[in-house]
Formats: C-alpha cells, sequence, structure tokens
C-alpha cells in the first residue's frame, strides 16, 4: 500500500515537473532558434522561473465563463483536457521496475485513454459559446479521424514483434535491430502523435493567427493553464510513449536505464519543438490527405515488414 | 524542380539549429542600452535664453501641441540710449501626447532654440504627465548631441559657410551646374 | 471604387442581415441539406488582419460563401485634413498612411509640389531619393516576408526579416532620425546632407541583408508544407486584377507587367536598369515569390544608387524655400510605385499655401476590394493565406 503510494507521490512529482522543464526548454531552444535570448529574470539565472511565475500569474487572474457559454460542460473541459495523460504516465515505465502501475494490455490502455484527450477541447470548442471556438472543435473532431488510426496501427506493429502488450515486456524484448526494423513504425507513430496534441504543424484546431486558439478562445486564469499544461504533459507523454516503444526505454550503454529513459524522452521533446519552430500550419484537409494517403498505408507497410520478419 | 521530398522540411531544420547554436542578436534593453545616431528624434529640447516667444513653432506645428505664454518687458534705456521691449517667455510647453516627432519646430525656428535629442526614457503613468514644461525641456538640452559632420560632397552646413566667408564665397562653393540658392521665382515656372 | 464599394455593399446584401443566417444564405440554393450559413467577423480585431480590418464572412461549414471587406476603422481623414495644413506639414501626415512605406509616400507629394512649382530637385537628392525609396521597399517587403509565413503558422520567418529590418533601419535613422515615419523628404530635395560616412555604412548594412537573405529562403521558400498552403490558393487572375486596379507585387504576381520604375520613372529610376520581376501563376506563392525577388531588385538598386553617390561631384541636397511655400494654381498627378503598389497623389492648388484638394490614390484600398472576389468557395484556413499575401496595410485602405 504504502509502495503504491509512493509510487503515485513520484508520479504526480514528474507529472508537475517534467511539463515545466519540457516548456522552459521549449522558451529557451525556441527563443535561441530565432536569435532571442527569450525570458531572462524570473528567477534569476536565465529566467529558470518563468513558467512558475507564469502559474502564479494565472492563478491570480479573474476565471471569466463567458454569459453565452454552457457552464458545466465549460467548466469540466480542461480537466478532460489534462487527466488521461496524467493517468498515461501512470503505467509508463521509467526503467526496470520503476513504473506506477504494470498493465498487462498496457499499451491497450494507454492508446485507449490518450484518446479521450481530445474530447477536452471538442467539449470546449462546443461550450464556449463562440463561433472561432466552435470552428476549433470541429477541427478537433476532424483530426482525430486521421491520426488515430495510424498511431493504433503503428503501436500494434510494436505490440506484434515484441509478441506482448505490456509496455515493460515491450521495452525487456526490444533489441537495438529494431530501430531499423520499426523505423517506418515510429515515424509513423511520431507523426499522428504530434497531431494529436495538435502541435504545429498540426495546430490548425488551435491555429492563432485563423481561429485565434480556437476552442481556448474564451477560457482564462488557471482553466487556462490547464489547458496548456495538458499541452505540455502531452509532449511528455508522447515522448515517454515513442521511447518506449520504438526506442528501447532504458537499454543503453553506460549510463543507469532511466537516465537513458529520460535522455530519450528530452530528445524527443525538443524535436517536437523543433518542428514547431521550423514549419508552417499545415490545412485540415492536408492532415486528413497525409494521414490516409501518407500515414495509414505506410504503417500497414510496417505491419506486413514486422510480421514477415517475425515470421522468418 | 526535380528535388527529393523533404528537401525544404530538412533546409528547414537546419537553418533554426544553425542559429540556435549562433549568437542571439537581443539587447537587453534597460541594461544594454541603445546607441542611437544623433539625430534620432527622441525628445525635443528647448534652450530658453536662444527663445524670442516668437510663436512660429506653435504656428507651424502640425497639431498645435506648443503652449507658449509671454509677455512684454521694457529694459531700461541704456546710456545714450532709448528703452527697448523684449519677449519674456512665461511659459513654454510641449504635450508629447500630442506630438508627431516630425522635427517642424525644430526646422521653423530661426534663434536654435529648440534640438533634438536621442533621449527616449519618458514614459509617464498618466498621459497627462507628457506634458512637459519649459524647465523639464531645458533638462532635455545637456542630452543633445553634437550634429553629425556631413559625407564627403556634401555643401558645408550653413553655419561653417557662413563663418568662414560672408555671403558672396558662400556662394562660389557651390559647383558648377548645380541650381541657384533662391529659386524664390519658382511660382511662376 | 469608394462608389463600386458602397454600391455592392446596398444592392447584394439587403438590410435583413441579422446576427445567425448570414448574407450567404440567400445565395446559396436550397440544398439537400438543410444547413444554415454561419456569419462570422473577421476583424475588427483579429490578428491576421494586421489592425482593424474587418471581414463579413458567410461560412458553410469551413467554406467561404460570401466574403465582404467592410473598411474605414481607421479612417483618418487624411485627405481632408491635407486640405488644411501647408506643404511642409502635408508630409507628416502622408508618411503616416501606409506606415510600412513612408519613405514612398512622402515622395509623392513632394512630386506632385515639384511638378507644379516646375522646381529641378538637385542631383544628390535624386539619387538620395532614389535609394532610400528602394531602401523603404526592402524594409516594406521584409515586414511582409516575415509576416506572412507567421500567418500560415511559421513563427521564425518574422524574426530573421526583423534583424535584418533592423539593419536597415538603424541606416535609415541615422540619416533621417527616424524609424518609421522619416519625414526627411522637403519639397525641393531632401531635409538634411547624409551623415559622414553614411554611405559606407549603408553599403555594409545592403551587403548583410543580401548575405543573411538565404536564412529566410532556405527556411520558408521551399518547405512542402509551405508550398502546399500557398500554391494555387488564391488565384488572381489578369481580368480581374485590371478590373479592380490591383497594382503592385500583387498585380506583377499574375503577369500584369507594370512598375511604374521602369514604365514611368520618376527620380533617377530612368538611368537605373530596374529589374521587373513578374510570374504567372497568381497565386498565394506567386505573391510571395514576386515580393522576395523584388528585395533581390531593390537591394541592388540600393547599391546601384550608392555607388552613383559616391561618384557625384559635390552640390547641395536641397533647395533654398522661401518663407511661405504656394504652389502656382493647377492640378497635378504624381504617382510612384510604392512597395505595396500605384501610390498617387492628385493635387488641386488654388495658389494657396495649403492645397485645395489632394486625393490619395493609396495601393491598398484596391489591392483589398478584390478579396470579394478571391475569398468566397475556399476555406477559412486559406482565407488566412490570401488575405496575408495581398499585402496590405490598413491605415493605407482607411486613409
Amino acid at each position: 500500500m504504502l509502495e503504491i503510494a509512493l509510487r503515485l507521490v513520484v508520479i504526480i512529482g514528474a507529472f508537475l515537473l517534467l511539463p515545466l522543464i519540457v516548456g522552459q526548454l521549449e522558451h529557451k531552444a525556441m527563443a535561441h532558434m530565432q536569435s532571442r535570448l527569450g525570458p531572462m529574470y524570473a528567477g534569476g539565472f536565465h529566467g529558470w522561473a518563468q513558467l512558475i511565475a507564469d502559474g502564479v500569474k494565472f492563478v491570480q487572474k479573474e476565471d471569466v465563463i463567458p454569459a453565452a457559454a454552457d457552464r458545466a460542460v465549460f467548466k469540466i473541459a480542461p480537466a478532460v483536457a489534462l487527466v488521461p495523460y496524467l493517468i498515461v504516465m501512470i503505467v509508463i515505465p521509467v526503467g526496470p521496475g520503476l513504473y506506477g502501475v504494470d498493465l498487462d494490455a498496457g499499451l491497450f490502455f494507454v492508446l485507449a485513454v490518450m484518446g479521450v484527450g481530445v474530447l477536452g477541447s471538442i467539449m470546449a470548442g462546443w461550450s464556449s459559446g463562440n463561433k472561432y471556438s466552435v470552428l476549433g472543435g470541429m477541427r478537433s473532431a476532424a483530426q482525430l479521424m486521421s491520426y488515430e488510426l495510424p498511431l493504433v496501427l503503428a503501436a500494434s506493429s510494436v505490440a506484434m514483434a515484441a509478441g506482448t502488450l505490456s509496455l515493460t515486456g515491450i521495452v525487456e524484448a526490444w533489441q537495438w535491430w529494431w530501430l531499423p526494423w520499426q523505423a517506418i513504425g515510429a515515424i509513423v507513430f511520431f507523426v499522428a502523435g504530434l497531431a494529436e496534441l495538435r502541435r504545429p504543424p498540426f495546430d490548425m484546431p488551435i491555429a492563432e493567427s485563423e481561429i485565434i486558439m480556437g476552442p481556448m478562445t474564451e477560457y482564462t486564469g488557471i482553466r487556462f493553464a490547464l489547458f496548456m499544461l495538458a499541452e505540455y504533459v502531452g509532449i511528455v507523454v508522447l515522448s515517454a510513449l515513442t521511447t518506449v516503444l520504438f526506442l528501447g526505454g532504458w537499454h543503453g550503454p553506460w549510463l543507469p536505464g532511466p537516465v537513458w529513459t529520460l535522455i530519450k524522452i528530452f530528445v524527443l521533446a525538443f524535436v517536437v519543438i523543433w518542428v514547431r519552430v521550423s514549419y508552417p500550419r499545415m490545412r485540415e484537409d492536408q492532415l486528413q490527405k497525409l494521414a490516409w494517403v501518407g500515414l495509414v498505408p505506410l504503417a500497414l507497410v510496417q505491419l506486413a515488414l514486422t510480421g514477415v520478419v517475425k515470421v522468418l | 524542380m526535380a528535388r527529393i521530398p523533404g528537401t525544404g522540411l530538412a533546409k528547414g531544420l537546419a537553418v533554426t539549429l544553425r542559429h540556435m547554436l549562433r549568437r542571439s542578436v537581443t539587447q537587453q534593453y534597460p541594461e544594454v542600452q541603445p546607441e542611437l545616431p544623433p539625430r534620432s528624434r527622441g525628445v525635443i529640447a528647448l534652450v530658453e535664453e536662444n527663445c524670442t516667444s516668437c510663436m512660429l513653432c506653435a504656428r507651424e506645428c502640425p497639431d498645435w501641441c506648443i503652449y507658449i505664454d509671454s509677455h512684454k518687458e521694457t529694459i531700461p534705456a541704456p546710456e545714450g540710449g532709448r528703452p527697448r521691449q523684449r519677449n519674456v517667455l512665461d511659459r513654454f510647453a510641449i504635450d508629447f501626447s500630442l506630438c508627431m516627432y516630425c522635427g517642424i519646430c525644430i526646422e521653423a525656428c530661426p534663434f536654435d532654440a529648440l534640438f533634438w535629442a536621442p533621449d527616449f526614457e519618458y514614459a509617464e503613468h498618466d498621459i497627462r504627465d507628457l506634458l512637459h514644461e519649459k524647465d523639464r525641456l531645458a533638462t532635455w538640452a545637456t542630452k543633445v548631441p553634437p550634429p553629425p559632420a556631413h559625407e564627403l560632397g556634401a555643401e558645408p552646413p550653413k553655419e561653417l559657410a557662413a563663418e568662414s566667408a560672408p555671403r558672396p564665397s558662400a556662394r562660389s562653393i557651390r559647383p558648377p551646374g548645380a541650381l541657384p540658392k533662391r529659386p524664390e521665382s519658382e511660382g511662376d515656372a | 471604387m469608394i462608389d463600386r464599394a458602397w454600391e455592392h455593399e446596398s444592392v447584394s446584401e439587403p438590410k435583413e442581415i441579422v446576427v445567425g443566417v448570414g448574407a450567404g444564405a440567400s445565395a446559396v440554393p436550397g440544398k439537400e441539406l438543410a444547413t444554415e450559413d454561419m456569419v462570422l467577423n473577421i476583424g475588427p480585431q483579429h490578428p491576421s488582419t494586421h489592425g482593424v480590418l474587418r471581414l463579413r464572412l458567410a461560412l458553410d461549414g469551413e467554406r467561404i460563401a460570401t466574403a465582404e471587406p467592410i473598411i474605414g476603422y481607421m479612417h483618418r481623414g487624411a485627405e481632408k485634413l491635407f486640405e488644411v495644413r501647408d506643404y511642409r506639414q502635408i508630409i507628416v501626415l502622408a508618411n503616416r498612411h501606409d506606415w510600412l512605406s513612408a519613405f514612398a509616400n512622402e515622395l509623392g507629394v513632394v512630386i506632385a509640389v515639384e511638378r507644379m512649382l516646375g522646381m529641378e530637385v538637385p542631383v544628390r537628392a535624386v539619387w538620395a531619393r532614389t535609394l532610400l525609396a528602394e531602401l523603404n521597399r526592402v524594409l516594406n517587403h521584409l515586414m511582409f516576408l516575415g509576416s506572412y509565413p507567421l500567418e500560415l503558422g511559421a513563427i521564425t520567418p518574422v524574426f530573421y526579416a526583423f534583424r535584418e529590418r533592423e539593419t536597415i533601419q538603424a541606416v535609415m535613422e541615422e540619416i533621417s532620425g527616424g524609424r518609421m515615419h522619416y519625414m526627411f523628404n522637403r519639397v525641393g530635395g531632401l531635409k538634411e546632407d547624409l551623415p559622414l560616412g553614411w554611405l559606407e555604412r549603408t553599403g555594409r548594412a545592403v551587403a548583410d541583408v543580401r548575405r543573411r537573405l538565404p536564412d529566410i529562403e532556405n527556411l520558408i521558400m521551399g518547405n512542402e508544407i509551405f508550398l502546399a498552403r500557398t500554391t494555387g490558393v488564391g488565384v488572381l487572375d489578369r481580368e480581374t486584377i485590371l478590373q479592380y486596379g490591383v497594382s503592385g507585387p500583387i498585380a506583377r504576381a499574375s503577369g500584369v507587367d507594370l512598375d511604374l520604375r521602369r514604365d514611368e520613372p520618376y527620380l533617377a529610376y530612368g538611368e537605373l536598369p530596374v529589374k521587373v520581376v513578374t510570374r504567372s501563376a497568381g497565386d498565394c506563392h506567386a505573391r510571395f515569390e514576386v515580393l522576395h525577388d523584388q528585395l533581390k531588385v531593390s537591394l541592388d538598386l540600393a547599391d546601384a544608387c550608392l555607388e552613383r553617390l559616391r561618384q557625384l561631384p559635390p552640390g547641395p541636397i536641397n533647395q533654398r524655400l522661401p518663407k511661405i511655400l504656394k504652389a502656382p494654381e493647377g492640378h497635378t498627378y504624381a504617382w510612384t510605385e510604392s512597395p505595396l503598389g500605384l501610390n498617387g497623389y492628385y493635387l488641386v492648388s488654388r495658389g494657396e499655401k495649403t492645397p485645395w484638394r489632394l486625393k490619395l490614390r493609396s495601393a491598398s484600398f484596391n489591392n483589398v476590394q478584390v478579396l470579394r472576389e478571391m475569398l468566397p468557395g475556399n476555406l477559412l484556413a486559406d482565407m488566412v493565406a490570401i488575405l496575408g499575401s495581398m499585402f496590405f496595410v490598413v491605415g493605407d485602405i482607411d486613409k
């Protein structure tokens, strides 16, 4: 009992800390890629406390709910967006034996729960009583159609290779030559994951220059902060899942396992940020096309490849 | 354009990565002050002694943001002379909340009482405080930089030309082919 | 154009427009599914309208059924104010309607007045003006080269563009004292002579910008996503352009080969090899490319002007003006190739020290009207791509 409680505390700690680190990384990496410095004042040393300061500011702000909003749905939407990622974090293994819970159907659980997160966005879009938000919600829903299938197909390829649905089982079964073997699946999974997170270049539901943050238009204060937190937890979760499924989790020379996992997670998070800085936004129908003409066939090819190699 | 698909995407990533590894160009403003050229139109400085309250600047200002009050004072006659009158400046104020920073007042001033200074740090919490009275305007006068020298090939500034030689030679400086200096006849051209 | 815009509003949209069912509802014939169009007001406050342009769209899902640009939120009465300002004060006002091309705007006014006066401008002033006008064009184009990708979601090019802008603005500030509203033209020349060493520093700034321009090019021009968002989107054909009086880079991107710098040279353009950049595709990508290539041409022209300024014999940079400058009775029309298109001033003088009327033909005003034709049928996401590629400045629309 005590052990489970301890695990949960650690997970909540990680849940609060990792997104902040990713957020700060984004601030700084993005700034330097744009020849800027980024935050420099909060906390003294290179603005390390900027996100904490942001959080304090958000908490102090007035919680405005538009008169035309569907109040109950409006209030609950940020939680719906955030909690699934928290739950997913429980089952992600960081090192041998370092996980909240080891589920036999871990992969299945993760994919199912992550799919719920997008509901928060759709709920927010509908309940805000704002035309831009509705458009954003509609785009979220449309996006859902395009990324879920490749995501599941790519993940199932790894499950096939490892012969288990357990996340720890997958990592334990992982061999270095899986990297080239599952490379296509890894890329498909990561790209589809970006679309799920609504991160650039797939941030059409948010698109501040078109529909002004879409579902988040009417949110202020702590509720808005929860949406932002969900985005960054999402990056952590996506990076962690890609690490666990395709990059071999804690496998790696010299350094202890958990360190390897964290390194891989942050490298992937950096890629997420890097892509955001470099690319323009796609259009909703272009994403659909990419998913159905590009990602789904690729994922199927990967499945076939996995099957062939597995049988041989 | 036979290109490998994805080159554009890769190039973009390369550009941003290269910038990340280079020095940023940001100047950290309050710690690092910008270097402003002497002509920068930051704030208008008043040299009160030069002002004759002639009102030219106030009249030429496109949005009438200069306020001048003055009264006449009679100076007692010096020995063997007549008493003279002169204008005494009571109030000279520029409302920087209206000012468009065009510099016409400075150009219009015939007695060199107004100057540009590059200072810009006079933002206020209350817009009414942007009305600078003459004492405040006078403080800016210490910040006025000397004007920059002119590029080779320029005519020497009027002051220098007038100093070195009076009227006739000032004319002769102009190269052949240059236009007459006083085209007052332009109206009928 | 004014008449046309208002006429259209009153004819095509009867006053029963209420919130909910929009103007588009009547335009869309009875459909198989009973859907309602949504009226969406883009603006007056919207991040991609660069200020306060308002577009009233009727949306069928994300597809635009009708679009109507509604202007005037930033009307400052510039033309009326011109009538009560003398010719020096007009320059202050004129450089503010299109705040990204202040120098080009000043230029039109002084050229008009000089033409009325029959005034000959000193050679050095002519070349310096040409140089500054080209630098101003570079500044303007850099702004849009940065802001257009930003509207498509690429957040980085704008920072590179602004770094380049800063480089040029430094030399502009050094010569004129201003960073945007230069107020450096005077009737008969320029306000002051060039500061010592300025030509060299400008040469270096131009070289720096040219050297670093590939950053923007590599980052965005060849990007597949950018290409997918812009090629074939918002195609504007030659016929529509001529009907609406669209000009500048937008017209040239559709193959309308008109550039006053070459076709009706003013300043020193007659002696310069002005390369007119055109494209035939007429889509968003062509417009962006034209802007980018024009930027390079302008840098070359700036170099040519610098070279010439170094060689010119010493001479004055302006004319001595009378205390009160009066334009003789008459009228003239001076148009220039402003960075965004044709910028014209129709000056009518009754011999007073103020113009009797100074009509302003601004580029953005005409360029934006054509949105009404371009937007319907496109997606909302493309609306932003098209709007951004029309390169307008709201002050230039509303005057």
